[in-house]
């Protein structure tokens, strides 16, 4: 049986809190909209029986690939990395109070 | 159309400057988001004196923009990262310098490489190369156009969910989506980890062999990349048994599109190998597998574009919440929240078991399916997208519709297949086709040899 999936406004808020998203009030109409949509359309898997099958996560038949425990860094210096900082001082990265 | 070998030999000031200024003459497609004239030109004096040789010495390329490289910033196509200049080079771009190629541009794409039409770049489409009424498909739209203008002989691509194959087929150039694995996806944007790959777009499928073995081999940077294992191998025997998948081939999918298909096979045919209808029904599924897997897998590789470390933030937070929050919502474009917002619901709990993870084992139903058929097959063939290149506007304002001009070539990025789109002919109206060659995994430079044998045929 499909359930037709309803996402309320409370839901797109609730979706953009957890995604760190702070949505301006026009864009959440029209969210609600597209992500009822498309979790109706992909609930369309519920029709294939899945039972006793393993999930794939991921697909190169890799296991555990080691390195040495080594410093490695990548050959960029730490100036390079602070300087995409949009605000530091001191070698260290500046933000807004927390609280 | 302009092949490597046209390039090599000469003054690779001349090849460059030349290549500048097709780039220019050809403005209005806006393939290009940036020029790397002034690193080109030294790369390229650097080439003429001698100081770097090799199997591409002087050629000119276009990478798209989610590649980090010198010379100008790597935006993803978006305002988050609109001015981030990247502090080190993807190893697909170090390994073609390497070999003395040089980067003249970075390439126009879907914001993170999210579409399929490039219709989500924050700095406005790129039209067909056909038919500027056109989208150039996408997401890898801008290397696709820069290849069909002749701007360059190749540039390179990333491929999640068919973000080369089908812009190749809607410009009528080869794309290359090789074996998950194959090339290192060090220093490129990720979109969704589990199906990434690193290709290439070129004008002929000799050119994309000679690209494919320059960037393929494990990289120690990057722990997905496959042993080595890719060398291109120089024919291919007649004979090849190969799969038409008739659910590519029903009504639902354009007439002209079927018909060019349809040709594609009787060459086979006329050439030797073996093409037999075969049926996979669960393709059916996939769609939806995708658009549960990839949101998961965005709404966790986009969290790191919080407006701190670098990237874009915003002028008006007054605390660490509104910073991440306003910098994330100024950044990204609509496509890309209603991705990461998908990706939190399919993995939040409470809805985890019911979507991610029974996408997942749908996924392993996919991959077993595929395998069957590869016990019979040497390779599938179907079309590259249900239609030509669609209108500009035309299915923007509807994801779903959107999502479903990827129904055929997901399948391939789920199972981590090799599956390439090579030009089948033109519409009466003049707009490309390709058709698509799905192998097993590992099969890439069989694929790309019997491609190869198929053309001027």
């Amino acid at each position: 049986m499909v359930v037709m999936t309803q996402i309320s406004i409370d839901d797109v808020q609730h979706l953009a809190q957890l995604s760190s998203l702070q949505l301006d009030d026009s864009e959440i109409e029209g969210l609600r909209n597209d992500l009822s949509n498309i979790l109706n359309y992909v609930q369309q898997l519920g029709e294939l029986d899945t039972s006793g099958v393993e999930p794939t996560y991921q697909v190169t038949d890799l296991e555990n690939v080691w390195r040495d425990d080594v410093v490695d860094d990548y050959g960029i210096d730490r100036d390079r990395l602070l300087a995409l900082a949009p605000a530091s001082d001191k070698n260290q990265i500046k933000v807004p109070k927390v609280l | 159309m302009s092949k490597i070998s046209d390039f090599l030999g000469k003054s690779a000031r001349q090849n460059v400057l030349e290549a500048l200024e097709r780039a220019e003459a050809k403005n209005e497609y806006h393939a290009l988001l940036s020029l790397t004239k002034d690193r080109a030109l030294e790369r390229a004096d650097a080439v003429d004196r001698g100081e770097i040789t090799g199997r591409l010495a002087g050629v000119p390329f276009v990478v798209k923009d989610n590649f980090l490289a010198y010379g100008a910033p790597t935006t993803a196509a978006s305002k988050i990262l609109e001015n981030f200049n990247a502090p080190l080079q993807a190893t697909a771009v170090e390994k073609l310098e390497a070999e003395g190629a040089i980067c003249i541009g970075k390439a126009n794409l879907d914001a993170f490489a999210h579409g399929g039409s490039t219709e989500n770049s924050a700095f406005g489409p790129t039209l067909n190369a056909f038919d500027k009424e056109r989208v150039a498909g996408g997401s890898s739209g801008g290397s696709a156009v820069v290849t069909a203008l002749d701007i360059v002989p190749f540039a390179l691509g990333s491929d999640t969910g068919g973000s080369i194959r089908e812009p190749a087929s809607f410009n009528g150039v080869v794309g290359v989506k090789p074996t998950y694995g194959t090339v290192s996806r060090y220093g490129v944007v990720a979109m969704a980890s589990s199906t990434d790959v690193i290709g290439c777009f070129t004008t002929d499928v000799a050119d994309s062999e000679l690209v494919m073995d320059i960037m393929a081999g494990q990289d120690k940077k990057d722990m997905t990349t496959l042993p080595d294992f890719f060398s291109p191998i120089s024919d291919v025997k007649s004979g090849q048994k190969i799969g038409l998948i008739k659910e590519f081939m029903t009504d639902d999918v354009d007439t002209e599109v079927r018909a060019l298909t349809t040709k594609y096979v009787e060459k086979l045919r006329t050439n030797g190998h073996i093409v037999e209808e075969i049926s996979l029904p669960i393709v059916a599924h996939t769609l939806a597998m995708y658009y549960i897997i990839v949101p998961a897998e965005v709404s966790s590789n986009l969290a790191r574009y919080d407006g701190i470390r670098y990237g874009k933030r915003s002028d008006g937070a007054k605390n660490l919440a509104q910073l991440y929050g306003m910098s994330r919502d100024e950044g990204f474009m609509t496509e890309n929240k209603r991705r990461i917002m998908i990706g939190s619901y399919v993995l939040s709990s409470g809805f985890f078991d019911a979507y991610y993870l029974k996408a997942q084992k749908a996924r392993t139903l996919l991959i077993n399916d595929f395998n069957k058929l590869f016990t019979d097959y040497d390779a599938l063939i179907g079309p590259v997208s249900p239609t030509p290149a669609f209108k500009l506007g035309e299915n923007d304002s509807d994801p779903i519709k959107m999502y479903l001009a990827d129904v055929m070539t997901v399948p391939a990025s789920l199972a981590g297949l090799p599956a390439l789109s090579v030009p089948a002919g033109n519409t009466d109206a003049g707009l490309p086709v390709g058709v698509q060659l799905i192998g097993p995994r590992r099969s890439d430079a069989k694929l790309l040899a019997l491609a190869k044998s198929m053309e001027d045929k």
